[in-house]
């Protein structure tokens, strides 16, 4: 893996989702019948090839100033989530001091991408980020079952605009989709990216969670990821973090090949976030390698590709700390949260 | 008819409760003390040392919060199975530092009846190294022995098991864990020991044992920030000072020791078990 010089600096946000779009793909989204035409029209997915691929990926070892940089740059691509029934705003306020400065010892760390909350602490995410070009990513769309009516998600949603989130993490109904009502799930994104604008300022970001843990295939995932494409989805997101098997290696090979040929098709950049399930830095550089491979250099910025986590920070923390000092850190000098 | 071609070992390190083979992939030969080969040990690298650090730290919480009562009669059940491998014990140690049948067996047996010796200890040290504090205030004021947390212990290089057992037991009586760097030229009745816990009720990471070059592993240790304390027992002589100044640098307890092996038939006392706990102390209102 290159280390590329510089890192790109947060917010610049290309607005990916407009102009037009080419004619196979306007084809596709007329009507039910040729979306469903479309989606069944995609190659299926190589099972065991994929998962022999990712596994093939993985052995990959990086050490060094390259394992350094894999790690500033996984910092950098961190959502740090809390999504807990029992969180605070006291919990939140020390999740955004650990957002801004995530290693104090340290201040060349870099901030993390985002943090990512229920709807109703965004406003105090927000109160605590003003300024740092750090985003508040929230959850939205009747999290994480997404088992709602559609006019409930949309007035989740536009509360969370309203209260400031820079980017909106809907679920998708994993059941219409399960059950071949396309239609609706397309439908559905689509007016959740509409409910994402804002009047003034810049648009929330719109984050497609599969749940591909409910998704059973990866052929679903496939299609999932290419519906969640068409539909205008900014990101597509693997999971809520709340269903085992979250994120995995394959599925984010799938969903990293789909906005590959997307951006191939149709010159846009879509981005990817794997969530649930990475919580240490050998895995964060794994999925690293699998951006670069699969989907390409330019995918491994936090405006392409983020990670959904909690504890995976720390253990990036201390794996710095491992590379600079020489010896083997301990949970007791990060933060615990 | 042919002789039986005896099945030639190569052992495994015992980390978190299970037995991988050393990150590395190395092994190196392990011969009697004739030179003759006996097995091939693992020969762990660094990441193991980490591995073994993150499986003590992760039993950490369980076997500090089990009762002391508890702790003993988990420890007792040790003694019980090592009873059942005495012969492989008595094997062993013959083997590895020379010593006659008869000799080698009253070792096994020092070494089973100091395990017993510290399996009692569990519940009664509160009350020895403890103590109710008199203050001049209204409050009750306690002191007890606490675990220090994760210990380092370099095992005996000379005495390999009847040392060994001097050095561990101690460590987890008091509700520590711990990683052990197996003797380096003796190191099969330490693997065979972490064979007998592996089958025991201590938990799994409780105990982890590294077989491998001591001067390679001890560095890493030392200097290891997830690591409480640190056992110098079977430190080569030359390394020590450095050990010393690398385990300083997140202030771990040390327990130092003379560079030649004492007489570990001695009946020990209690300083091995005080080496490796801290202090509590609890101020409590008296009622009215």
């Amino acid at each position: 893996m290159a280390a590329p010089s510089t890192t790109s600096s947060a917010a610049s946000p290309d607005t990916p989702g407009t102009g037009p779009l080419p004619p196979a793909l306007t084809d596709a989204v007329r009507d039910e019948a040729s979306l469903r035409r479309f989606l069944f029209g995609l190659p299926g997915v190589d099972q065991v090839g994929v998962e022999q691929r990712a596994a093939g990926l993985a052995t990959r070892s990086i050490k060094k100033a390259a394992k350094l940089w894999a790690i500033d740059t996984a910092i950098s691509m961190v959502d740090l989530t809390t999504l807990e029934g029992a969180d605070t705003p006291g919990k939140v306020r020390s999740l955004c001091a650990k957002a801004r400065r995530p290693d104090p010892d340290y201040p060349d760390v870099p901030r993390v991408a985002a943090v990512c909350v229920y709807p109703d602490l965004v406003e105090t995410a927000v109160a605590e980020l003003a300024g740092t070009g750090v985003g508040v990513a929230s959850v939205a769309t009747a999290f994480p079952s997404g088992r709602a009516n559609r006019r409930v998600k949309l007035a989740d949603t536009e509360l969370a605009v309203r209260a400031g989130a820079t980017e909106v993490d809907m679920v998708i109904d994993r059941g219409a989709f399960l059950s071949g009502r396309y239609g609706q799930v397309f439908e559905e994104i689509q007016a959740v990216k509409a409910a994402c604008v804002r009047e003034h300022g810049p648009d929330a970001h719109l984050k497609v969670i599969l749940e591909t843990g409910e998704l059973a295939t990866y052929d679903n995932v496939r299609r999932a990821s290419w519906l969640a494409l068409l539909a205008g989805g900014d990101f597509i997101k693997t999971s809520t973090g709340k269903v085992s098997p979250a994120a995995t290696l394959p599925v984010t090979h799938v969903m990293l090949q789909a906005v590959h040929d997307w951006h191939r098709l149709t010159g846009q950049l879509r981005g990817v976030k794997p969530a649930g399930g990475i919580r240490t830095t050998k895995d964060a550089v794994r999925y690293l390698v699998a951006v670069h491979e699969v989907a390409g250099p330019e995918w491994l910025s936090p405006h392409l590709f983020r990670f959904g986590a909690s504890s995976l920070l720390n253990d990036l923390l201390m794996q710095r700390r491992t590379q600079l000092e020489g010896h083997y850190s301990g949970p007791d000098y990060v933060t615990v949260d | 008819m042919s002789e039986r071609i005896s099945v030639a070992k190569t052992y495994k390190l015992y980390v978190g409760g299970a037995f991988p083979r050393s990150e590395s992939g190395r092994v190196y030969p392990v011969a009697d003390s004739r030179g003759t080969f006996l097995a091939n040990a693992a020969l762990a690298s660094r990441k193991d040392a980490r591995d073994a650090v993150v499986a003590a730290r992760k039993a950490f919480a369980g076997w500090s919060a089990a009762t002391a009562y508890n702790r003993g009669q988990v420890l007792y059940r040790v003694a019980e199975l090592l009873e059942g491998r005495r012969e492989q014990f008595v094997a062993e140690v013959s083997a590895a530092e020379g010593a006659q049948t008869r000799r080698a067996q009253s070792i096994v047996d020092a070494a089973i009846d100091r395990w017993v010796w510290y399996a009692g200890w569990t519940d009664k040290l509160a009350a020895v190294l403890g103590s109710a504090n008199p203050v001049a205030g209204p409050y009750f004021c306690f002191t007890t022995p606490e675990p220090t947390g994760v210990v380092a212990v370099l095992a005996p290089q000379r005495s390999s098991l009847l040392g060994l057992v001097s050095a561990v037991a101690p460590v987890i009586a008091t509700g520590n864990t711990c990683v052990v760097v197996a003797s380096q030229d003796r190191p099969l009745p330490a693997i065979t020991l972490s064979e007998v816990l592996a089958t025991s009720d201590v938990p799994g990471g409780v105990v982890n044992v590294l077989t491998g070059r001591t001067a390679e592993l001890a560095p890493w240790l030392a200097a290891h920030a997830d690591v409480n304390a640190l056992d110098l027992t079977g430190a080569p002589e030359a390394q020590r000072v450095e050990l010393e100044r690398a385990a300083a640098g997140t202030v771990k307890r040390v327990l130092r020791t003379p560079t030649t092996e004492p007489d570990w038939s001695a009946q020990p006392d209690l300083g091995r078990l005080r080496a490796f706990v801290e202090a509590k102390t609890v101020w409590h209102p008296v009622g009215v």
